[in-house]
Order: structure tokens, then sequence, then C-alpha cells
């Protein structure tokens, strides 16, 4: 088991270690940086951006530039936002925070409402809820990301019972605690939801599907005969049994979600990383989208990681390969 | 197999955009600003649209009772090429007098017809599609092959490039792709570089899964026997390999298409991909993304309503497919 553990965290390192240097390639590719801008103020001298230049190693090619950024990595330190002016780890971590958030409400709401929602859907086969269930889950497979963001943006703004974009409100700094609590709540539900309800119908089908995979094997059969209970048949022998490969899109349904909390959080103005990542994209601050990809590089890494050690944990099989 | 006949309509659709449209994409009625949508009405035996005029200040338009011209078929209006070569000026409804315009999904804040916008925003949201899994699918298909027919070296650098791919948040490597590319591109180029970064992180899947077909056909007997016969690696992998993952991957790219459809969507959306004033499914909207408009003007939403029922309709055409694929059951 845990040398299980141990080479697929030892497997995350040269991937990030190629997923920045990628990245950091592509930044390097492209045409002109934050300077090219504020080359062209006549107020700011050649010497002074020349200068500037110098010091963040922009005259450098990329590959130096590359080991500058590593080695300051590896002491914690993400390099200084040259649109923010403020050092990038502060700023990252931030919105690092709130795409977890985000994404790990959404997780808790899509799996949540899913798997009971599948499974009632594979016991009940054929009735109108199971009917139902598949119409709810096609339809939601096909509802793009941009326009169940841009819906919800219209509910809030026309019933004003959400705020429209952003964390927290205005006042947030003069709240007491529990009201500041409240206040970041009712700024994450809204998107929360939003995200949510793309992954739900995936991972619904697929529970459904899987269950009924299992509720045709003979040991089930086997248990009826031997006159066990309905209810101990489905939740203790085929459950069980179901929920395995169920685990294994874990894994990819956060791939969705982090794809997904990118467009969410642009829409409906969520400061999280997919929103910092565009703002330095158009700032052409190449060193933070570095940090940004890299970051929700890491997310979805470990992320994958808690999946195999989910997966590892219900699954015997996997933890002796 | 009802997603198909949608799938045919539409892209036939979008193949007569500029005839099935009632104007120009680029047409602006300065004299009418988020005009709401116009429905015809049934008057003895003409469909008439009724004249609408505006409120006082703000866009509020009040339709004028019997002040009506009759739609006609076949009008002549604002002048087209079809499929890009021909030049016509014949649409196929309107009324053909600019003060009784027939805005059947309203107009948008630059007083755009929102339908025809929609109509040739089809052609290039929908050709995106088909053109990227071409492109990604046949290259993802070729690594595929190679890296599993050849295993050793080659396989292992193959799949850790795959892997890296894969392992980014497709819209943050899309982003980062997109960075490369230069500012102040034309349409034409804008169009054509959407397709190499959505193809460019499509082929990765691709190849994984054909990776592993290969590792389990290449031990068949006809291959064997195609060896034997003295023909090349190459031709062993095109002419024999690969056509037996056909039926896998038809399947794969139908249900695949929506994904490059919506990257489309986003890139332009996000203000990176397809610019004004040519329209796409995307950038037309980035307006609805204003709360004001969106709360007075919802039908600003009419692109979304578009991509919802083409990929419900790829969604419906790849589960036929798949079951009709699946000699299981």
């Amino acid at each position: 088991m845990w040398s299980f553990l141990f080479k697929r965290l030892l497997h995350m390192i040269p991937l990030l270690l190629g997923v920045s240097l990628l990245t950091f390639l592509l930044m390097s590719l492209a045409p002109g940086d934050y300077f090219t801008t504020l080359s062209q103020n006549p107020q700011i001298s050649p010497e002074t951006i020349a200068h500037l230049k110098a010091r963040f190693h922009l005259d450098q090619p990329w590959y130096v530039q590359y080991c500058y950024w590593f080695k300051s990595v590896l002491q914690g330190d993400f390099g200084y936002s040259m649109a923010y002016k403020i050092p990038a780890t502060s700023l990252i971590i931030g919105r690092l925070w709130n795409t977890f958030l985000l994404s790990f409400l959404a997780l808790i709401i899509a799996w949540g409402i899913a798997l009971p929602l599948g499974i009632w859907a594979a016991v009940r086969k054929d009735s109108w809820i199971d009917r139902g269930c598949s119409l709810f889950a096609f339809v939601g497979l096909s509802v793009p990301d941009v326009l169940l963001s841009l819906l919800a943006l219209w509910f809030a703004a026309s019933t004003g019972w959400f705020p429209v974009g952003g964390a927290q409100g205005a006042l947030y700094d003069f709240m007491p605690p529990a009201q500041q609590f409240w206040d970041r709540t009712h700024h994450l539900i809204l998107p929360a939801i939003v995200l949510a309800a793309s992954d739900l119908a995936g991972i619904m089908r697929r529970m459904r599907s899987c269950l009924l995979d299992t509720l045709r094997a003979e040991y089930v059969t086997a248990a009826r005969a031997r006159g066990l209970g309905e209810g101990l048949v489905i939740y203790k022998h085929a459950l069980r049994n179901a929920i395995n490969p169920i685990l294994t899109i874990f894994g990819y349904s956060l791939a969705g979600l982090l794809s997904g909390a990118f467009i969410v959080e642009n829409i409906m103005a969520w400061p999280g990383l997919g929103r910092l990542t565009m703002e330095a994209f158009f700032a052409k601050d190449s060193y933070l989208v570095v940090d940004c990809v890299v970051m929700a590089t890491g997310l979805l890494v470990i992320g994958n990681f808690i999946a195999d050690l989910l997966l590892a944990w219900s699954d015997p099989r996997i933890r002796l390969k | 197999m009802l997603g198909g006949e949608i799938l045919i309509l539409l892209y036939l659709v979008a193949l007569f955009a500029g005839f099935v449209a009632p104007y120009g994409y680029e047409r602006q009625d300065r004299d009418r600003f988020f005009h709401p949508p116009t429905w015809p009405r049934l008057s003895g035996l003409h469909l008439v649209v009724p004249r609408y005029e505006p409120g006082n200040g703000s866009f509020v338009y009040h339709a004028v009772t019997g002040d009506s011209k009759p739609i006609h078929f076949f009008v002549r209006g604002d002048k087209y090429k079809l499929f890009g070569l021909i030049t016509a000026t014949v649409h196929l409804f309107g009324t053909g007098d600019e003060n009784y315009p027939v805005y059947l999904l309203g107009t948008d804040q630059f007083g755009r017809d929102v339908l025809s916008r929609l109509l040739y925003g089809s052609q290039i949201s929908l050709s995106i599609g088909v053109i990227g899994i071409l492109l990604s699918f046949t290259f993802g298909m070729m690594i595929g092959g190679i890296s599993g027919y050849f295993s050793g070296w080659t396989d292992t650098v193959i799949m850790r490039l795959c892997e890296l791919i894969m392992s980014i948040p497709a819209l943050y490597l899309i982003i980062s792709l997109r960075a490369t590319f230069p500012p102040g591109m034309s349409s034409a180029q804008v169009y054509a570089m959407i397709i190499i970064i959505l193809s460019f992180i499509g082929w990765a899947s691709m190849a994984r899964v054909i990776r592993g077909m290969t590792l389990s056909l290449r031990e068949q007997q006809f291959v064997l026997a195609a060896r034997a016969l003295g023909q090349t690696h190459l031709k062993v992998i095109v002419r024999h390999i690969l056509p037996n993952t056909f039926s896998y991957v038809i399947v794969a790219a139908t249900l695949s298409v929506p994904y490059y459809i919506l990257g489309e969507v986003v890139l332009s959306f996000l203000g990176v991909g397809i610019q004004e004033p040519s329209a796409s499914w995307g950038n037309m909207l980035t307006a609805a993304q204003n709360t004001e408009y969106l709360r007075n003007y919802p039908w600003l939403l009419a692109p979304g309503a578009a991509i919802f029922i083409t990929v419900l309709a790829f969604n419906f055409l790849g589960d036929g497919l798949r079951d009709a694929a699946d000699t299981k059951s």
C-alpha cells in the first residue's frame, strides 16, 4: 500500500516539472512582454526598461529564465507580478484558495446529489423517476458552462437574491466574523451550484449504469436466493462493488471541474485562478501565467492522487499491485 | 437518430447562411438598437410583421397597431456571397422595406439582427468542430498507432507527452497556447489558430486509446501475415491496424465535436478568439455578460440556445452510434 502511494507521489514531480517547462516555453514564444507597452511610453527611458528587464531576467533566453524561476520556486517564492506590483506568491495563494473553495463545494454538491440520484434511478429502473433522471442527465450534459453561468447571472441580476460577481461584499472589512462568513457563503453559493450542475449529470449517469451492471451479477441473484432483504442486497452487496468504477472517474471529473471553474470564474467574476490567468494573460505578465498554470495543474494532480487513494482504500486489488 | 437529422438541418442552414439570413452580419440598423424580437402574425393569407416605434429615450419599442407589412419569400436585400464565391442578393424571406424589419430574434447593442449573426456565426462555430476533430483525430490515430506498434522508447516518450498535455486543465493550456500567437490577426488566421490550438490538445486522449487498441491488435495473425508479405511498418499501421479501430473512433469523434465547438465559444467569448465584427456564437454571447443588457434584452442569449441544441444533437447522435457499434448487446 505504502509503496503504491509513494510511487504515485514520486510520479507527480516530473509531471509538474514538465508542465512548468512547457508553459515557460510557450510563454517565451509569445510575442512581446509586459515591457513592450511600457517602452512606448515616452516618459519611461529605454535605460529604465532595460534595467527592469534585466531585473526580471527577461533579457535572457527562456531556459535561463526558467532556471531562475525554478530556483526561486524551490525557495517558496513565485516571483514578482509585474502587472500587480506585488509578490506573486501572496496573489496566487489567495486566488488558489478561492478556486479550491469553489471547486470543492461544487464537488460536494455534485457528488452529494448525483450518487443518491443515480442509485435511486438504478433501483427503480424504467420507472418515471428513472426516465426523468435520464432526461435531466441528457439535458445537463449538453448545457454548456457558458450558457449556464450566463443564466445564473441573469437570475442573480433579476431576482436580487444573490450578489452579482465578486467573492465578498463592499463592506466586508467592517463586518463581524459571523456576518463575514455568511457574506462569503452568499457569494460562493451560486457559482458553486452552476459548476456542480455541469458535473452532476455525467456522474449520475455513470452511477446508474454501474449499479445496473452489478445488479445483473450472479452473486446478487445468489444473495436474493438466500432470502436477503432487497435493501441489504442493494446497499451491502451491489453498491460496494459498483462504487469502484465510479471512483475512477473522480479524477476525470476533477479535470472537468477545474476547466469549468475557469469559465464560471470569468463570467461570474469570482476571483480565482482562472480569472487571474486571464488578467495576467491580457497584461502579458508571463511569469504569473506560468504560476497559474502550474498551480492549476498541481491542484488537478493532487486531486488525482486523492482519487487513487480512495480507489486503493475501496479496492484491495489495487493496493496489492 | 433524431440527432443526425437535426445536425443535417443545422449544417445545411450554415452552408446557405447568407441566403437564409434576412440581413448581412455587419448591417447596422442605427434606429433600432436592442429591438425586441418581431413575431409575424397571420393576417388573411399573409404573414405580416408590425412596425415598431421606439418609446421616448430608452430602448423600449411598441408595435404600432394596424400598421404592418406582409413577409415575402425570395426578396432582394443585402449583398452576400454564397459559398464564398457567388454574389447574390436574394434572401429566403423579408419585407423588402427598411421601415418594416423582420428581426425574429431581435437586434443587439449595435442594431444588428441577432438571427442573421447567429446564422453567419454557425458557419464558424459548426465548421471548427468538424475540422478540428478531423485534424486532431487523424493525428492522434497516427501517433497512437505508431506508439503502440513500435512500443519501446518511442512509446514511452509519446505516452509521457500525452500525460503531460492531459494533466494540464484544458482551458489553462488553451490560454497558454493562445499567448504564443500575435495580436491583430485576420479573421481567417484566427480561425486557423483556434483549430490548431484545439487540435494540439485533442490528439493526446485519442492517441492513448488507439495505442491501447494497437497493442492488442498487433499480436493478431493478420498483422503477422501482412508483415510476412513484406509490407512496410507504415502500411501495416495505416492499412491493417487503424481500420480496426474505426468503429470506436467514429463514436468518440461524434461525442468530442461539442468540446471543439465549446472551445471556440469560450475563446471568442473571452475576447481572444473570433473578433468583431465577424460573428461567432462565442463573441455574440460576450454582450450577454453585461447584466444590464441581460436583464432587459434576454434575446441576446439566443446563441447559447443554439449551442445547446447543437451539443444535444451531437450527444444524441453519438449515443445512437455507440449503441449501433456495440455488438455485445
